[in-house]
């Protein structure tokens, strides 16, 4: 069985987000940049099943600048055998990186397709369902534990009210919650031999996907500064000030 | 237990400044050496923290050919001023009547942590290994008593020491030559000074803390290449310190302060003093409509020659300031630092090749620039023992018309750790609130710094004694680490009437004046699990 598991080059998560002064975007120069926590779980859960003999192969798989490769080389470090950088500059979309995606299941044929449940820097939580349904496999959503069966996958879902079980068959596209393990730190021998294992480098102009963006983006800016508190005197005027202030009662 | 081992015929502990130009320089001399750097901070730069007003002596030897080579080196600097603080008012210092040390004009305003990024980058395409996000924790000994190499910090232990399932053990890295580059006060390299007492016959080590912020100003108020200093207020006349306020490129200013860490009065909060200064009117006209987007403060060398230990060992060496080369009436460390690698760099050169003792590193070094512009600087830091005022009179006389040649050289009388007066004896300072405008607290100030460590490891802030603070410190001293700790990692709670002494580890940044200042020297910082601590951008 083979592996591909998808990972973002983010923001990290410690780094506080500033917007840029002309309110087209984030400021990202100079800013410390890592995996998307998420992606790590599911590398993680992707080298783990390989330990167990019934994965043979893992192969990391990133879309982005030049940069993004520092991504698949620490997936390398931590277990996956292949690296693919794909090369795109500029913003892309959910829908591009699941087209990206779905030309790379077709060279790859990957038996299972592993990602986070979402990025931390645009929160969209699509890709991973959008590539379910370009392939037309089966997908199962914010796994928190994940059985590989013999042909099929038992996953457990992080869903609002609980935990929910399910089956898919094989294929499947699985996205992971944060929930599902800890990923491992990468060794310093493993990253001095991720430095040799292969990664492959494509452009996405070659693939025939148009990678432009479909949503118009009108501004971006922070959220408005919280108000401080006030102390109230009693119950009534608390009541009071809901009612009437906060308008929430 | 045995662990993993990797063998290097230089391993660097360190990339700062003096680590990252050791590597390159050692390159250049042997393309064919094996070199390793590590670097604890989860990536090269980001434990960095510097005004910085950048001399380029040292680079301009390291690569000629710089200013083709796309360096974040920019903005060269087009005024300067100096101020003297009174409460409400200043006076303007003509710099020609400034000692030549502190004039600038041919220096760049920069930030430190983008030249480390961009050094890093030159060492890569050279070919050494730089590993950040690994602590070297142990230093390593031969059966001679030679320096073997280091060992890396476990990762995934919790708070009591067990393994975690993400447990990965440290490994141990062997080199024919050990160079430790951790900047001011090392773990490592002050266990080195004290065990092969490379300080003897020394000054006490003297030390500062350095705040920094950077805030993005008003472009009708931006001056590009201006760089402006103050003495004066809001310290009074027997605290050294000063602040620097650097217009640097993209509407961005550099605005920091430095206190001396041989201040007396345990009330004195650094933090409250840098949050005050902003409020002068010389200060405030900069910062008002600006906006504050980085902060940050780290422990710097103030003891010059006087107090440099000698920088080599068997099997190892100490660069930059992990022994102590910044020039501080120049104000700047980082020429020395870089220059001080790059003369431990042909020191192992020849070393390696010719069989030669490493003890050439200290004739090398005497020889050089750096060190005759640290004799020079020498006894400007101790004349301000005697107080401001009769410190600049003194410095006016050495620098100006001695040019740093008087026939004596100034002691450094005492450790930064004993000069805090009891604190029944000293005024309470009363620090204005924060307006979270101009001025902020320490919680909003970390937040800025992107710190994190991961939970549940052990407290890398380790107290010999874990009763003395309350059996003693908070009796005598107040507990002054709730005020020189500039995160407040530091906190004294009342729990049912009985205090307590919190240690907030995970928001250290990694600045190092407790195990300076700490009165008893009762706090030792140690190595938390690599990636940890800030992140700072382009401080």
């Amino acid at each position: 069985m083979k592996i591909l598991v998808a990972v973002k080059r983010v923001i990290d998560y410690n780094v506080q987000v500033r917007v840029k002064e002309d309110g087209t975007g984030v400021v990202t120069d100079n800013v410390k940049m890592s995996t998307n926590p998420p992606d790590d779980n599911a590398i993680e859960e992707a080298v783990k099943i390989k330990e167990s003999g019934k994965a043979k192969e893992v192969v990391a798989v990133t879309i982005g600048e030049d940069k993004a490769q520092e991504t698949v080389r620490k997936a390398l470090a931590v277990g996956a055998d292949k690296g693919i950088h794909v090369k795109v500059d500029g913003i892309i979309e959910p829908l591009a990186v699941s087209k990206i995606l779905q030309k790379i299941v077709e060279k790859e044929k990957p038996d299972l397709v592993f990602m986070g449940k979402q990025a931390i820097d645009d929160d969209c939580n699509q890709t991973g369902q959008m590539l379910a349904a370009l392939l037309n496999w089966p997908q199962a959503t914010f796994a928190s534990k994940i059985d590989v069966k013999e042909k099929s996958l038992e996953v457990t879902r992080e869903v609002d009210e609980g935990l929910e079980t399910i089956e898919t068959n094989i294929p499947s596209i699985v996205t992971c919650d944060l929930r599902l393990n800890e990923p491992r730190y990468a060794s310093l021998p493993n990253i001095m031999k991720a430095k040799k294992k292969p990664l492959e480098q494509i452009n996405a102009s070659d693939l025939g996907i148009d990678t432009k963006p479909r949503i118009e983006q009108i501004k971006v800016e922070e959220p408005p500064k919280r108000k401080a508190g006030i102390k109230v005197a009693s119950v009534e005027e608390l009541v009071q000030k809901l009612k009437n202030e906060a308008k929430v009662i | 237990m045995s662990r993993e081992v990797m063998e290097y015929d230089v391993v660097i502990v360190g990339g700062g400044p003096s680590g990252l130009s050791t590597a390159i320089k050692l390159k250049q001399l042997n393309p064919d050496i094996n070199v390793c750097l590590l670097e604890k901070a989860s990536e090269i730069g980001a434990h960095i923290l510097s005004g910085n007003v950048f001399e380029t002596r040292a680079l301009d030897e390291l690569f000629p050919n710089w200013k083709e080579l796309n360096t974040p080196i920019k903005t060269k600097v087009t005024k300067e001023k100096f101020l003297f603080l009174g409460k409400k008012n200043s006076i303007s210092w003509p710099t020609w009547l400034l000692p030549k040390v502190q004039h600038n004009h041919n220096n760049y305003i920069i930030s430190l942590a983008n030249l480390c990024r961009w050094l890093a980058e030159q060492a890569e395409n050279l070919g050494i290994e730089i590993f950040p996000g690994f602590s070297a924790s142990e230093i390593l000994y031969n059966k001679d008593n030679s320096v073997k190499g280091i060992a890396t910090q476990d990762m995934g232990l919790d708070k009591d020491g067990n393994k975690k399932d993400s447990h990965e053990p440290g490994i141990e890295l062997h080199a024919k030559v050990t160079v430790f580059a951790e900047g001011c006060r090392g773990h490592l390299g002050k266990q080195l000074i004290k065990k092969f007492e490379l300080d003897k016959g020394k000054s006490p080590q003297q030390y500062g803390i350095g705040f920094k912020e950077i805030w993005e100003i008003d472009s009708n108020k931006h001056e590009e290449g201006l760089v402006m200093h103050t003495a004066g207020w809001p310290l009074d006349n027997n605290t050294y310190g000063g602040s620097f306020i650097y217009h640097a490129d993209n509407k961005q200013i550099y605005l920091g302060y430095v206190i001396g860490l041989d201040y007396k009065n345990p009330y004195l909060s650094p933090f409250d003093e840098f949050q005050r200064f902003k409020t002068h009117p010389s200060i405030k006209k900069y910062l008002e409509g600006g906006k504050r987007i980085a902060y940050g403060a780290r422990a710097l060398i103030e003891g010059g020659i006087q107090s440099l230990p000698k920088m080599y060992m068997p099997g190892a060496l100490l660069v930059g300031c992990d022994a102590g080369t910044l020039n501080m009436p120049k104000i700047k460390g980082s020429h020395t630092a870089m220059k001080s690698g790059m003369i431990a760099a042909e020191t192992i050169d020849e070393y390696l090749k010719e069989n030669k003792n490493l003890s050439i590193y200290e004739e090398k070094f005497k020889k050089s620039w750096v060190y005759k512009e640290l004799y020079e600087a020498r006894n400007v830091k101790p004349s301000f023992s005697w107080g401001l005022i009769l410190g600049i009179i003194f410095t006016g006389i050495d620098q100006i018309l001695f040019r740093g040649k008087l026939p004596f050289t100034l002691k450094h009388k005492h450790a930064d750790h004993e000069t805090l007066r009891p604190a029944n004896e000293m005024k309470k300072i009363e620090y204005p609130k924060p307006d979270n405008i101009i001025t902020f607290d320490k919680t909003s100030s970390v937040y800025l710094t992107g710190t994190n460590h991961t939970e549940n490891q052990p407290v890398h802030l380790q107290l010999k004694n874990p009763n003395l603070p309350i059996e003693y410190t908070i009796d005598k001293y107040d507990e002054p680490a709730q005020r020189y700790c500039p995160v407040g990692v530091y906190e004294v709670q009342i729990e049912n009437n009985i205090n307590k002494f919190v240690i907030n580890s995970q928001n250290c940044i990694h600045c190092k004046t407790c195990d300076i200042k700490e009165p008893s020297q009762n706090i030792t910082w140690v190595t938390p699990e690599g990636g940890g601590g800030p992140k700072y951008g382009n401080m």
